[in-house]
């Protein structure tokens, strides 16, 4: 008898304490319209959606608030600091977001630089603690680094999310070594964020064994967002499926699939 | 008066509450997060927090984003 390996012999995700349905996770930015991005999402399967936090448009020429839109029955609201490029700014932004009366989650963005979108890791680790010690469940965008995410870890954050390439850049997974390395050395959940473009690149990050990736446009600028969310959705799925399955050695050589005996004289 | 809100000057009646200038400016209170002068005003004292000339208001939202 073969064991039997489906979903259900999978933990679910947790972070902070809270139980997530889904491993993947969804930005609402860069849509062409709002209903595209409400069925790109509701095909993904996700639930947790990221939110940014703006001033309100007084002169309403833009479209209103995102809340409108989203059913927040369903989808877990987790704010981002995106645009903040100091600890005091991400700060700020943090405690706004979490005025808003959702939950305590913050998806923590500290940029240092405009060109590349990386993180400044000196401001990020420093925010991360004032938001942990304030009862945040900070959830850090982080580059592939080893040290830093450890250093994340021990400021108290929830999870550690480590970039596959940067932020819309659609590369793929550029270092599976340094991911692989992080996912075994932290204690809480590594969240993949930024960077898969096509379904292959979330299966392979997957594949990795990480608890969990964060993508926005991947969906939000294919061709076709909502049969995207789709394969984003199965591509995680599948890609954690074949990490607890345990893939096969890579060999150098071949060896045949069918009977090497009982073939014909 | 005059108070700035969301970088903009703007002229509003003298002794006017934060919750007064979210009517004013057509805002449902319980979908935005109100700062006043840096410090985050929650929304059971926008009603009785009075606002001064030269204050500064910032009005936040959740708009879409990664």
């Amino acid at each position: 008898m073969t064991a039997s390996v489906d979903q259900s012999s999978d933990t679910e995700l947790t972070v902070g304490g809270r139980t997530f349905r889904s491993r993947l996770m969804v930005g609402t930015g860069k849509y062409s319209d709002n209903q595209t991005m409400i069925d790109a999402i509701d095909a993904s399967r996700a639930e947790v959606v990221t939110v940014a936090v703006r001033r309100v448009d007084l002169d309403r020429t833009k479209d209103e608030g995102i809340l409108y839109h989203l059913d927040l029955e369903k989808y877990f609201l987790l704010a981002n600091t995106a645009g903040c490029y100091t600890a005091d700014e991400a700060v700020r932004y943090a405690r706004l977001a979490r005025e808003a009366g959702f939950n305590e989650f913050i998806k923590l963005e500290v940029i240092g630089d405009q060109e590349t979108l990386l993180p400044d890791t000196r401001d990020l680790l420093e925010a991360s603690k004032i938001l942990a010690d304030e009862g945040f469940k900070v959830m850090a965008y982080t580059n592939d680094d080893l040290i830093t995410a450890l250093r994340l870890e021990d400021a108290g954050c929830a999870a550690v999310m480590p970039l596959a390439s940067p932020i819309g850049s659609g590369l793929g997974l550029l270092n599976p070594y340094h991911i692989r390395e992080i996912k075994r050395r932290l204690s809480v959940p590594v969240i993949v964020d930024a960077g898969v473009g096509t379904a292959s690149d979330a299966c392979a990050t997957m594949e990795q064994g990480v608890d969990g990736i964060l993508m926005n446009t991947a969906i939000a600028e294919a061709q076709n967002p909502v049969a995207m969310g789709r394969a984003m959705g199965l591509a995680v799925e599948a890609g954690r499926l074949a990490y607890l399955a345990g893939r096969m050695p890579k060999r150098e050589i071949a060896v045949p699939s069918s009977p090497t005996h009982g073939l014909l004289d | 008066m005059k108070i700035t809100v969301n970088g903009d000057l703007r002229a509003v009646p003298d002794g006017l509450s934060l919750k007064g200038l979210l009517d004013t400016l057509e805002l449902d209170s319980r979908m935005v997060v109100v700062e006043h002068n840096r410090t985050i005003v929650r929304r059971p004292e926008l009603d009785s927090t009075n606002l001064a000339d030269g204050d500064q208001i910032e009005l936040v939202h959740f708009v879409g984003g990664g």
